[in-house]
């Protein structure tokens, strides 16, 4: 199989990769330096690689780069940095969240997701979001804790 | 320093914004200009002889740059024994070959090594390297590994290690006793689970130093590196990144041996990342243990004595199952007072995935037998189970089995009440689904075993705008390790936290600080860091006494400035008394070395001595609805009360005993590493299920302050013992709720509907 030029939409940049087509989108990312991306699995078990796709939450392990090309890719990198977070991101350093950090951009993008469609979630649909985000450190409570106060404080 | 500014309070990590955001460079986000990458190739065996291997075609395959067997690395073997010890007390045949060459013992060890241009002519490479194999008969049962004629794991025999108990007259206890209760337990293997899989970069400097980047628990594996290698231990040196989890599976090495020797024979930098089926296959599994418990008690409830015989699967190599059978031997009578206790522990070897390290180290498998004793004997004797074990609990003063004085505070009794009460009322039954409550007990060790002669270093310095640097070689594996270090510092310094940094650990420029395993890194870097800290700020203090004309009693540091007591309008900015200082040439940086208590091993025949510096103490109680029909079974309330001694941030204490309640209740629920004649049949994250945000609710957390451990400011630790009441509570909800007993874990709806006699 021959590498195909594709164009990735990431993070507002424009990156033009010749790609065989059995390039997961997971791969391409992290070798174009996206390393917020983690790979925790490759069979979209852990949701460690998580990515908007056109604003839908995706295991990016799940899809193929040729499927990604011309799509908007949103990594959690690309939702905010140290100095200027996005408020999920804020709220999950404050809440006691984050621990050994792994999972946490997946999570982000989960909670971003579901924060898009739904911005007054309830603790449970805020479980059921991120359900398909592995965390091996926090017992998810903190981390559900975060995301709650983020739509809290945007109905105030 | 009665009154914290800065200890105590829940603050936001220094690590998490970063994380957060993923701009946190994990072990494998780090790029290196011609990085190679490489890959391990494994036995497909249990337990097979090796007629030859035949590394010719994948050489010659385009791309590859090296291809590594035993024959090309001097048939090198390493030594696996505890990590980071001087105490000189290293066990004779903890040592694994690093590539098999003749026989393989385990499905999934390693066979040979490559490196090449990607990471897919690397794969590729693999399926070229032709290994002819002679399956050989494997064990895979502790039980039958023990019997004569048992096929040999390795010489000269099965037998990794024996570990007992003798303390009072065993028959005498048991003939003073009322009842006995005998039953016998088993719990599975466990996988670690920990969201980044194994992962390094190594490359060889303009120095001939060896440099690996790599996710672990134990900087000291650098010494392991060289040995192996052959070379001095100055030309291996390990920087730590911010690892993605641990839980012990990265205590044993993982990378670091398969890196240094790819970069020492291809002279450039190598990758190597495990994948998850890898990882689970690579390293090292929670023991699988049965345990015949018998434990003799008077009507009144007193326990008159206590026999335990343990039997631990060590799995294809010792590693660490000496000392994790150790553990459980040292804390297989729970936190009771016995006179009489005979307890017989063995680790045996089997062709199974080895077992090594695991949040609790060998604490919560005995925990789970000897806390549903507990409950048996409650209900044997028609009593409370809290007013059983308030009957029998350890106090301060007390002496436990093997012999060692309990110095600090022991708040069982609070921690269980308030544990129980926080689950507040009792959900009816309905219909088919019966509730019921349980709550475990437990004590765990934190510190090492006091004959390692544990020791940890920090430096920390001030700069001569007042900021402050903490070098201290602490992996931090999510814990918040490094974070709380500069809570310590900032408190005894009086600077705000947001101008200490603590660096990541480098064997190059932190210094040693031991691993973080054992729940020791708060316990023993924290008070390294309180003595450096300490240390500079005495000098602070008594220059600043000469300058205010004030005794150095009556001056205080806070808020990045010094200052009087009874008047504090009376200042100094510190920087300025920093600037005081350097110009006088006074030291503003210390190295502190802290030592643990350093005692003789324990008697071998009798398991008498002082073992662990400290225990911590405490409870977790459950209420539990199971579905008689169906078997499963809903967590509806948990709440975890422990003696932390001392909560440095009390947000990340919250977060790890939570994070250990979720372990936890996985352990007790649903983790089960299935192993069918020495092959994993759960080799993946959908097949070896861990809990998830849905599967159990949130536990409440009740902090108890003792304020009496040894850690700094009275801390205990809380890493551990946060997971090693939760399965025997969990198990005796059960029991409450359906009238039946459980032994074994995980409590699967099929073993609640064999309990029922459903099935």
């Amino acid at each position: 199989m021959e590498p195909r030029l594709i164009t990735l939409n990431i993070n507002g940049r424009s990156h033009q990769v010749a790609l065989k087509s059995n390039v997961t989108l997971l791969r391409a990312l992290r070798d174009l330096g996206y390393t917020d991306v983690k790979n925790g699995c490759e069979k979209g078990d852990c949701g460690a690689c998580a990515v908007l796709l056109n604003g839908r939450a995706v295991n990016s392990c799940l899809v193929l780069a040729w499927q990604a090309d011309g799509a908007e890719i949103v990594t959690a990198a690309g939702l905010g940095t140290v100095d200027h977070p996005h408020p999920i991101q804020e709220a999950l350093a404050d809440s006691g969240g984050v621990q050994c950090g792994f999972c946490i951009p997946g999570i982000v993008i989960a909670a971003k997701a579901l924060l898009d469609r739904n911005p007054h979630p309830t603790e449970e649909e805020i479980r059921e979001a991120i359900s398909g985000n592995l965390c091996r450190c926090t017992g998810y409570a903190l981390i559900v804790e975060g995301i709650r106060r983020v739509a809290e404080s945007r109905e105030s | 320093m009665a009154n914290f500014k800065v200890i105590g309070r829940p603050i936001r990590r220094f690590d998490a914004l970063s994380k957060a955001v993923g701009a946190t460079i994990y072990a494998d986000d780090y790029k290196m200009p011609g990085m190679l990458h490489g890959k391990v190739l494994r036995s497909p065996y249990p337990s097979a002889r090796i007629v030859r291997i035949d590394p010719r075609r994948a050489r010659a395959l385009p791309g590859v740059v090296c291809v590594l067997t035993a024959a090309d690395i001097g048939y090198a073997k390493m030594v696996a024994d505890i990590p980071g010890q001087t105490g000189q007390r290293e066990r004779p045949q903890s040592e694994t070959p690093v590539l098999a060459w003749d026989r393989v013992r385990y499905k999934g060890e390693a066979v040979a090594l490559v490196a090449a241009e990607t990471e897919e002519i690397a794969e590729r490479a693999l399926e070229l390297i032709d290994v002819e194999y002679e399956p050989l008969p494997g064990v895979f049962d502790p039980l039958e590994a023990m019997k004569p004629g048992a096929p040999i794991v390795f010489e000269p025999d099965n037998i990794v290690a024996r570990w007992r108990i003798r303390k009072g007259d065993i028959e005498a206890g048991f003939a003073a006793a009322d009842l006995i209760i005998e039953n016998t337990y088993r719990v599975p293997f466990v996988e670690h689970a920990y969201l980044e899989p194994e992962a390094g970069v190594a490359w060889v400097d303009e120095r001939g130093v060896i440099n690996i980047r790599v996710s672990t628990q134990v900087m000291e594996h650098f010494r392991t590196v060289a040995r192996t290698l052959g070379i001095p231990q100055n030309r291996v040196r390990i920087q730590g990144a911010f690892a993605g989890g641990g839980f012990g599976g990265k205590e044993d090495i993982t990378v670091e041996v398969f890196l240094a020797l790819l970069a020492l024979h291809t002279r450039r930098p190598v990758r190597l990342a495990y994948t998850r089926e890898e990882s689970i296959l690579a390293h090292s599994k929670r023991h699988p243990f049965i345990m015949r418990y018998r434990i003799g008690v008077k009507r009144n409830g007193r326990i008159t004595a206590l026999q335990a015989d343990l039997i631990a699967d060590s799995g294809a190599y010792p590693y660490l199952s000496p000392y994790v059978s150790l553990y459980a031997t040292v804390m297989a009578t729970g936190p009771y007072r016995i006179d009489n206790v005979w307890v017989d522990t063995v680790a045996v070897a089997t062709n199974n995935p080895f077992t090594s390290a695991f949040r609790g180290f060998g604490g919560p498998q005995p925990c789970f037998a000897y806390e549903r004793q507990m409950d048996d004997i409650a209900r044997a004797l028609g009593m409370d189970p809290l007013e059983v074990r308030q009957i029998n609990y350890l106090r301060t003063g007390d002496t436990t089995a093997t012999g060692q004085v309990i110095q600090s505070a022991v708040l069982l009794e609070e921690s269980a009440r308030r544990a129980l009460e926080a689950l507040g009322e009792r959900t009816p039954d309905h219909g088919p689904i019966q509730v019921g409550r349980g709550f475990a007990s437990y004590f765990q060790s934190y510190g090492r075993l006091m004959w390692l002669h544990d020791t940890s270093q920090a430096w920390v310095g001030l700069e001569l705008d007042g900021t402050v640097v903490i070098r201290c070689g602490a992996p931090d594996p999510g814990g918040g390790q490094l974070s709380s270090l500069c809570q310590i510092a900032s408190e005894v310094l009086g600077v705000p936290l947001e101008n200490v940094v603590a660096y990541t650990p480098d064997t190059a420029l932190t210094p040693l600080a031991g691993t973080t395993t054992a729940t020791r890194q708060l316990y023993m870097s924290g008070n390294a860091v309180l003595q450096a800290a300490t240390s500079i700020r005495k000098t602070l203090l008594e220059r600043a006494s000469k300058y205010f004309e004030e005794d150095p009693d009556d001056l205080d540091l806070a808020d990045g400035r010094v200052f009087i007591k009874r008047d504090p309008d009376r200042s100094m900015p510190l920087p300025d008394l920093v600037r005081i200082c350097a110009a006088e040439g006074l030291p503003l940086a210390h190295l502190a070395l802290f030592k643990a208590p350093f005692r003789d091993p324990i008697d071998p025949e009798t398991g008498q001595g002082d073992v662990f510096p400290d225990f911590t103490f405490g409870a977790f109680a459950v209420e539990v609805a199971v579905d008689t029909e169906t078997g499963q079974i809903e967590v509806l309330k948990s709440a975890a009360c422990h003696d932390v001694g001392r909560a440095i941030n009390p947000a990340a204490v919250i977060g790890q005993i939570q994070g250990g309640s979720h372990q936890g209740l996985g352990y007790a629920l649903m983790e089960n590493l299935i192993v069918e004649n020495g092959e994993i049949r759960t080799p993946s994250l959908s097949e070896y299920l861990i809990p998830t945000s849905v599967d159990y609710p949130t536990t409440q957390v009740i902090l108890l302050e003792s304020g009496t451990g040894v850690g700094p400011f009275g801390a205990k630790g809380i890493g551990e013992p946060a997971l090693t009441p939760v399965a025997p509570a969990v198990a005796n909800a059960v029991v409450d709720a359906i009238g039946k007993p459980i032994r074994e874990l995980p409590i699967t709806p099929e073993l609640v509907l064999r309990a029922l006699g459903k099935r």
